[in-house]
């Protein structure tokens, strides 16, 4: 094998899992031993700079990152990522003299940004403080998104949402609310922008046309349902509730109803349970409070008598199960379920009716727009797209990485330079060593299990739709669930021409990470290491030839734990722990890196 | 030295044996070594080779004297028994305690200070004693604990850190062995694993006295130029005229192989070692061919590696003096201590 090109950004940030896996790329060892040091407001700020909500996404972020987590593989449970991000944002001091400002001095560029969720807020975030002025146009009376109108405020308070969004437009974007853009047209021929952002999110909830669909006036769409309980247009329902669909809206909808009355809700599934849309722990929280999950059952008609909702008739299924694949299925019984209300929440859709289809901006057999994935652009230089609104429902965190990737666009689009010459990624190392055996950093292995989020009582809970179930880690706890953190990012980097040979970084090596044997292609090579090859999409280092046999060092990164004990016991310091940044270019190292001439010719 | 213990968290592909134990359960604590030392991956290969022979733990004994080798013990097989005799004295322990349990495991760590310098006089008796034992002598030419003087084994001309050379006449303890009638003798390199699991295998199956000689480069005081006991000196100048491979009892022997190149030798507990002549002249059941191909090499600067020599017919200490099968601790007191009546028996009976 050729020796592994360690300068390759991607090679150690593949390493730290967590952060390859955040759509965002948070750096996130960086900030957990931020969190160990009580430095909170630090800790706030290396995430917001990546993903621009911390208080937000620590609450209610989808968390890509916790099945990636390294933890997650020498043991059961992750590093609970998320909710010690979130005590960054519940700890820290007042940071707003630590936030970007806009300059005095403007660019002379105007953007107008469609929608005022994360993706247009994120846009926002990177460019006013380079110069651009940053015109957000929203129908609603209110900034968020369905950050504000969907996800639940027992979830997610409207404080912390308000701060975060505070913190954004008060760079000085000009916010106008109730302003709904109903054409493309006169947008792009009027409002004098020299880019646009759409950022209008995908408010369509799917349909679900069945006898009896149109005879009563209880069935309802979730995401719509949810956004009218935020507005306090609804305020109740009826005691037996029906959700069709076991995705997060659903389990939202289940534990909303709850709150307005419902005193049984069933979330009625056509699957078995390995099939479900909705994340392990938002089924576990609506679980937690007695939210019936009925599986195989595949809705078939609604039962309504004398203008009344009744119930719905199911089709029961049984399936034929190879591991986890289904082989066959067949229908075992019709089973009726009656019930006051059902909530329909089986899938959103972007949808533009607003967007005249003859203006340049092509859009697909689907009528879906056709986006650049690297650059975000429309098929009409100068019109981008974002979060929900690029390639249909995802969430927040990539939402805010697509703003974040817009931005970069949206400025080479103003200064006139390729949209796809951008910066690339960097990786910056530097030694972790304060010591013969000394580290800067935590190299300890702790042994503990995660900790468990404490949450309000199920007698309180309900009281009020707004009481935040989860309650946060103190400082305490928190310092201890980020001790489990293996610090990934302190990477192994190994000098081959220091090397000995002397085995000891092989013996000492804990999850036997490492082997020095002779060199071959690939599939001869991993026959020979220490420890079978449990995960090829980890990267595998391959030193070049060692000076005394001409062997070669290899390590599978799998499951290195970054205890540094390599290191330690290696007499020559061939293995070095040293700390890697990835280098994530925003707009702004655009902006540096723009030479004044490009800027005034643009 | 470091400062954490090797974190208890394993590769959750790690296999265990018989016993349903894992490689990780034959470690001991953390070794207080210098950074590569040889003595070092010598541990990491009894580990494994306790591992692969299913050894329970609380069936080996441990012994050692005094020195940087010595203190390894504590850093394998932690349920093991084990005694840190005087400088020198580990061969004595070791005896009693075979005389008093012929049926544990004994395992002697020593260094060349150690066995050639002020206890070879220790190491020449119980060469001859035949006791069944593995002795493995971590050898790096000098008193590593007590900061790098030449030892016994030093070569005539090598150089200490300061450069000044050695003159004094060496002693090699595989021609020491082989004099002296050991039973089982072989070199090898702590750099070599491949070469030493097998070795250290067939040593804990061989019955009577088993000494490997292994060449573990001391990092700090012997590892520089011009030393013939560092990593890169070893590895130029080792050759093996046999190769061993280890085959556990009730497991068939599945190579293919012509006549006159592979031999197999039958080892007391139905293991076997398959012996690959990598030179066909060697024979490695010839004593005094044994004898003469080792001197003949270290003339010309080289280690010969290997199985050098096996014996497994000799009689060990136990056949010899006649004893008991038991282990002392299980025989009645009555049978093992006759009692003041019977002794001007037992005396008349000397008359
Ligand atoms: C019930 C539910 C729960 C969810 N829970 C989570 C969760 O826990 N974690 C997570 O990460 N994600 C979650 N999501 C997904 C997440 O909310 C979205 O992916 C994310 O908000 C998308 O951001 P966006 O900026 O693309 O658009 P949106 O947040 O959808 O914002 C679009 C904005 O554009 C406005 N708009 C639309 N059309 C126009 C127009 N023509 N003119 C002016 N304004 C317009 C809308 O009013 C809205 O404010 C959830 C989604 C739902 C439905
Ligand atoms: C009776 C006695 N004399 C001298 C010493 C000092 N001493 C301690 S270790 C040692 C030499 C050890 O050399 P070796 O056996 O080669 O071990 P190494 O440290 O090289 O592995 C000496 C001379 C001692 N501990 N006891
Ligand atoms: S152990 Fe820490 S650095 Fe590694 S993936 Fe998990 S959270 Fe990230
Ligand atoms: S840091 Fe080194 S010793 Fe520790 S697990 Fe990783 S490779 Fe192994
Ligand atoms: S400990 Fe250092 S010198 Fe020894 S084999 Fe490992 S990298 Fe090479
Ligand atoms: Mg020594």
């Amino acid at each position: 094998m050729q020796p592994t090109n360690t300068r390759d950004p991607d090679y150690y940030h593949k390493v730290v899992d967590c952060q390859w896996a955040c759509p965002a790329h948070t750096d996130v060892p960086e900030y957990l031993r931020l969190i160990a040091l009580g430095k909170y407001s630090d800790a706030y700020m290396v995430n917001r700079e990546s993903n621009v909500f911390p208080g937000i996404l620590g609450r209610v972020c989808d968390r890509p990152c916790e099945p990636a987590c390294r933890r997650g593989r020498v043991e059961e449970k992750p590093v609970a990522i998320c909710r010690s991000k979130r005590v960054a944002a519940d700890l820290r001091d007042d940071i707003t003299p630590r936030l970007p400002k806009a300059p005095a001095k403007k660019n002379g560029k105007r953007v107008a940004c469609i929608g005022a969720g994360p993706a247009t807020l994120t846009v926002a975030n990177d460019l006013l403080p380079i110069g651009y002025e940053v015109v957000i146009f929203e129908q609603y009376a209110i900034a968020g998104g369905l950050m504000r109108t969907n996800i639940p405020s027992f979830r997610l308070p409207a404080k912390v949402l308000d701060e975060e969004i505070g913190y954004v437009i008060g760079m000085g974007a000009d916010l106008r609310l109730g302003s709904p853009v109903a054409s493309m047209r006169k947008l792009l021929d009027q409002g004098g922008f020299d880019a646009v952002f759409v950022g209008t999110g995908a408010p369509k909830g799917k349909e679900l046309k069945l006898p009896g669909r149109n005879d009563t006036d209880r069935i309802h769409i979730g995401i719509a349902w949810l956004e009218s309980v935020a507005f306090e247009h609804v305020d109740k329902i009826g005691e037996r509730v029906l959700i069709i669909g076991v995705g997060n809206t659903a389990m939202d909808c289940c534990r909303t109803s709850l709150r307005l009355g419902a005193k049984s809700v069933k979330v009625m599934a056509r699957k078995p349970r390995g099939f479900f849309k909705a994340s392990e722990w938002e089924l576990e929280d609506a679980e937690e409070e007695n939210v019936e999950i009925i599986v195989n059952h595949a809705p078939k008609a609604f039962v309504v008598a004398d203008g009344k909702l009744q119930g719905m008739n199911f089709e029961r299924i049984e399936y034929v199960m190879d591991g986890t694949d289904i082989k066959d299925q067949r229908v075992v019984e019709e089973v009726f379920i009656p019930c006051d209300d059902v909530i329909l929440a089986i899938g959103q859709e972007n949808a533009f009716p607003w967007v005249e289809r003859d203006l340049g901006i092509e859009f697909d057999k689907w009528d879906v727009p056709k986006i650049d994935k690297a650059s975000y652009q429309s098929t009409r230089p100068g019109v981008f797209f974002g979060g929900d609104a690029a390639f249909g429902p995802k969430n927040i965190i990539w939402a805010v990485e697509h703003g974040h990737q817009a931005a970069i666009s949206i400025h080479k689009h103003c200064v006139g330079t390729p949209l796809d010459e951008r910066m690339p990624r960097g990786v910056n190392l530097q030694s972790r060593k304060v010591g013969m055996n000394e580290w800067s950093y935590k190299n300890d292995y702790d042994a503990s299990a995660r900790r468990l989020m404490p949450h309000v009582s199920l007698k309180d809970r309900f009281k009020r739709l707004n009481i935040e179930v989860e309650l946060g880690f103190d400082a305490g706890r928190a310092a201890e669930e980020v001790s489990r953190c293996l610090n990934c990012d302190i990477q192994t980097v190994f000098h081959a021409s220091l090397c000995i040979e002397c085995d000891a970084c092989i013996d000492i090596c804990p999850t036997d990470c490492l082997t020095i044997t002779t060199n071959g292609d690939e599939q001869d090579v991993v026959t020979r290491l220490k420890a079978p090859r449990l995960n090829p999409d980890q990267p595998l280092f391959v030193s070049g030839p060692l000076k005394q046999t001409s062997r070669v060092m290899i390590k599978d990164e799998d499951l290195c734990v970054h205890c540094g004990l390599c290191a330690e016991r290696c007499p020559t310091d061939a293995w070095e722990m040293q700390k890697s940044w990835i280098k994530i270019p925003y707009a702004e190292d655009e902006a540096r890196c723009q030479s004044e001439p490009a800027l005034r010719r643009a | 030295m470091s400062f954490i213990s090797k974190p208890k968290v394993a590769n959750p592909s790690l296999p265990s044996n018989e016993l349903g134990l894992n490689r990780r359960d034959y470690e001991g604590s953390m070794s207080t070594l210098c950074a590569g030392c040889g003595h070092d991956s010598v541990t990491a290969a009894i580990v494994q080779a306790a591992y692969e022979l299913a050894l329970p733990p609380q069936s080996v004994v441990k012994l050692s004297g005094i020195g940087c080798s010595s203190k390894t013990t504590a850093y394998f097989v932690a349920g093991a028994h084990g005694f840190n005799a005087v400088h020198g004295r580990m061969p004595s322990i070791a005896t009693g305690a075979n005389a008093a349990n012929r049926n544990l495991r004994y395992i002697g760590v020593s260094g060349d200070g150690d066995s050639l310098s002020i206890g070879v006089g220790q190491l020449a008796h119980v060469i001859r004693r035949n006791l069944d034992m593995v002795y493995i002598l971590e050898n790096n030419g000098v008193y590593g604990l007590t900061k790098g003087q030449f030892s016994a084994s030093a070569d005539i001309g090598t150089k200490s850190k300061k450069g000044e050379a050695n003159e004094q006449e060496p002693i090699d303890p595989v021609l020491l062995a082989l004099a002296l009638g050991a039973s089982f003798v072989a070199r090898s390199f702590s750099g070599d694993k491949e070469q030493l699991v097998p070795l250290i295998k067939a040593g804990l199956s061989h019955s009577g006295f088993a000494i490997i000689d292994v060449l573990s480069p001391c990092v700090t005081f012997n590892d520089h130029e011009g030393s013939t006991k560092s990593y890169a000196y070893v590895r130029e100048h080792s050759e093996a005229p046999v190769a061993a491979d280890y085959v556990a009892p009730q497991r068939e022997i599945s190579v293919s192989y012509a006549p006159g190149e592979l031999l197999p030798v039958t080892m007391h507990d139905g293991s076997s070692v398959l012996l690959r002549k990598l030179d066909p002249d060697y024979d490695p059941t010839d004593r005094a061919q044994a004898a003469a191909y080792v001197q003949e090499r270290a003339m010309r600067n080289e280690y010969v590696t290997g199985l050098i020599y096996v014996d497994q017919k000799r009689r060990d200490f136990h056949a010899r003096a006649n004893t008991t099968d038991a282990a002392l601790n299980s025989v009645p007191f009555e049978r093992l201590c006759p009692g003041a009546a019977k002794l001007p028996r037992i005396l008349a009976s000397f008359r």
